[in-house]
């Protein structure tokens, strides 16, 4: 039954995507329906894209696995939403920029900071695709028993046919369906799991358990503060630097409404994380001895509930992480093939196919060369989200609210602030995690990297005064001020458009 | 910082108060009379330029108009910021200093459970709230402060 739920997923991306090449033509994309998209539709639409396969299989995992400190995890996805709104949000909706090198080059007047800001949006992307495809694998295997390659190349292929069609990229009705399909698919089978808990006499976890695993900051990981503070500031920090979800943004009609939008996807994000940390709690207790915990919420139906309605719920929770795969893939799939095509390649048509190929290729390389010794699902997106941190967050951050950033500066910033969190990225993925110190500090890098990039990049902006970018006074007056005001903004527009 | 504190980047408006009419001398000792006027005068006369204006032609006072907006949506994001890393970094170290905490219980959770699990989220939307109503607040004080003719 599960299996026919993947496959009415799966089928219904594909012919979404076939008609929704007609559809998009008509609604006109980002471009013009965009601007009759309410808040709500929007805010639906990005918490449809950054509910991922870490929102909803890897977050219960990593609480069954680790405990309280894994709390963090959602509320730090969540709680960068308040960063972004408050340091980001309107500016980036009134730079008119559509992707993230796009700010660079309309803040920065520089093609050389627009270039480096591309390949951090295409590795950023990369590893965070690489989960996915990976989650895919181990769900199918899961429900079926068929290899792990299997469930990831089926993700691929299918976001990849979906990109290159052209369908689903820019819907935001699909995407916005997408959010309450997960939703509903994790809190529809919570009723039914916390009923049958009820019924069975509403257990408590074991005293063992409820001394170490249920305390924060007793057990579970090396130094357990150490990483709570760099997950906090990855995942705070981390939020506006994503690719995917800036495209959105781009969606809301003015800054206004940009500001709107975030405070809607705070309140839907809040509703759906209330329930993963119940999907941990409860794996806790009746199937800690799951093999691999980032299947948690796939087991706990047949294993709490059973029977036909069991595996009703299992086919329900297994199409809500099918259409997580899918959306998050196919948001992140088109964002890193625009920039390729843009940015790296040529440009044209012919260049975003070999770019989705690229895109989707590279990591789904990755997600099977590394199968062996693959991390938690979350914890790789949380990687993904130190890079943005590291990178991206001061790029943002500096480029809007402080005028003397300079050209140097900035590029500077992104090649030691990404560098190293990649290097830290890379050791942990490829050489699996470390002991000691020195594993805490490469596995939770953004502690480190984070302050280090803002400090190079203010640094180096103070010593080069003489690359502040000339149009910097009229950029301020584009980013910060109302679009009602008749004000001159300057005449720079996205490329990508 | 707003125009009105920086008098110095103010284009000088102020005219000389004009030397009084000298009246035929009555009395040798008395004092010399001289008419008093406003030194506003002078400026209230002077054609305004819509601020907008100044803006597009980054003068002196148009860079005043806008660094005072975005000082004033800075300082709003960064007190916001501030209360958000107090209580999501103090979170941690309270659990830290004081262990009994990890102990307590609310209405049957644990009390990270309950903070994190389930509590802070309705404060980020709060908090959130606030914010937007604050920024469109600001935003509205600078239309009203360049359109005024």
């Amino acid at each position: 039954m599960s299996l026919t739920a993947v496959l009415v997923v799966v089928v219904a991306a594909v012919l979404i995507g076939a008609f929704g090449i007609r559809v998009s033509r008509t609604t006109s994309d980002f471009y013009v329906a965009s601007r009759t998209v309410s808040p709500l539709w929007n805010a639906s639409a990005i918490g449809g894209e950054y509910l991922s396969a870490a929102s909803f299989l890897g977050v219960a995992g990593l609480i069954l696995s680790f405990g309280a400190d894994m709390l963090w995890l959602p509320v730090g996805w969540t709680g960068g939403y308040l960063v972004l709104l408050v340091l980001v949000s309107a500016p980036l909706r009134r730079s008119g920029a559509y992707t993230l090198p796009d700010f660079a080059e309309a803040r920065l007047e520089s093609m050389a900071v627009r270039r480096t800001a591309s390949v951090l949006v295409v590795l950023i992307g990369w590893l965070y695709l690489m989960p996915q495809f990976q989650s895919a694998g181990l769900v199918l295997r899961t429900i079926t028993g068929a290899p792990v390659w299997v469930g990831g190349l089926l993700v691929a292929v299918v976001v990849a046919v979906n990109v290159l069609s052209g369908g689903m990229r820019s819907i935001t009705f699909v995407q916005a369906f997408q959010y309450w399909l997960k939703l509903t698919a994790l809190a529809v089978p919570l009723v039914f799991l916390l009923m049958a808990w009820k019924a069975d006499g509403a257990p408590g976890l074991s005293a063992v358990d409820a001394a170490t695993w249920e305390t924060p900051l007793s057990g579970g990981k090396e130094y357990g503060l150490y990483s709570t503070y760099s997950l906090i500031l990855a995942t705070f920090l981390g939020t506006m630097g994503l690719p995917h979800v800036l495209v959105r943004f781009y969606t809301n009609p003015d800054g206004r409404a940009a500001r709107r939008t975030t405070l809607v996807v705070l309140t839907l994000l809040g509703a759906f994380y209330l329930l993963p940390a119940l999907y941990g709690w409860l794996g806790r207790l009746y199937v800690p001895d799951v093999a691999r915990a980032d299947t948690v919420v796939l087991s706990l139906p047949e294993r709490m509930v059973g029977g036909t309605l069991g595996d009703l719920l299992t086919a329900l929770v297994t199409a809500g992480a099918f259409a997580a795969f899918l959306s998050t893939s196919s948001g992140l799939t088109v964002s890193v093939a625009g920039v390729i095509a843009q940015d790296l390649l040529k440009g044209g048509v012919r260049s975003f196919r070999i770019a989705t190929l690229m895109a989707v290729v590279v990591p789904l390389a990755l997600a099977l060369a590394l199968w062996s010794r693959a991390l938690p699902v979350a914890d790789v997106v949380g990687l993904a989200f130190a890079v943005a941190a590291s990178s991206f967050c001061p790029l943002l951050v500096l480029g809007i609210w402080w005028r003397r950033l300079s050209t140097t500066g900035a590029l500077a910033g992104l090649f030691v602030g990404g560098g190293l969190a990649c290097g830290a990225v890379l050791v942990t993925i490829v050489g699996g995690p470390r002991e000691g110190v020195a594993g805490a500090l490469l596995a939770q890098p953004a502690a480190w990297t984070v302050p280090i990039a803002f400090t190079v990049m203010v640094s180096v902006s103070f010593l080069t005064p003489h690359r502040v970018p000339p149009g910097v006074a009229r950029t301020m007056v584009r980013l910060h001020t109302p679009e009602d005001l008749d004000l001159d903004r300057g005449d720079w527009r996205p490329r990508s458009s | 910082m707003s125009p009105i504190d920086q008098p110095d980047n103010l284009p000088d408006r102020r005219a000389e108060p004009r030397a009084g009419r000298r009246l035929p001398l009555v009395r040798p000792d008395a004092p010399r009379r001289v008419s008093v006027t406003s030194p506003r005068t002078a400026a209230a006369r002077r054609p305004r330029y819509p601020a907008t204006r100044e803006i597009d032609e980054q003068t002196h006072l148009g860079e005043v108009y806008m660094r005072s907006l975005v000082r004033t949506q800075f300082r709003l994001a960064i007190f916001v910021c501030t209360v958000l890393a107090c209580v999501v970094g103090g979170l941690p170290l309270l659990f830290l200093i004081v262990p009994e905490l990890r102990e307590v219980d609310v209405l049957g959770v644990p009390l990270a459970w309950a903070v994190l699990g389930g509590l802070i989220y309705p404060g980020f939307v709060a908090g959130a709230w606030l914010y937007v109503r604050h920024a469109e607040r600001n935003e509205r004080h600078f239309a009203d402060l360049v359109e005024r003719r």
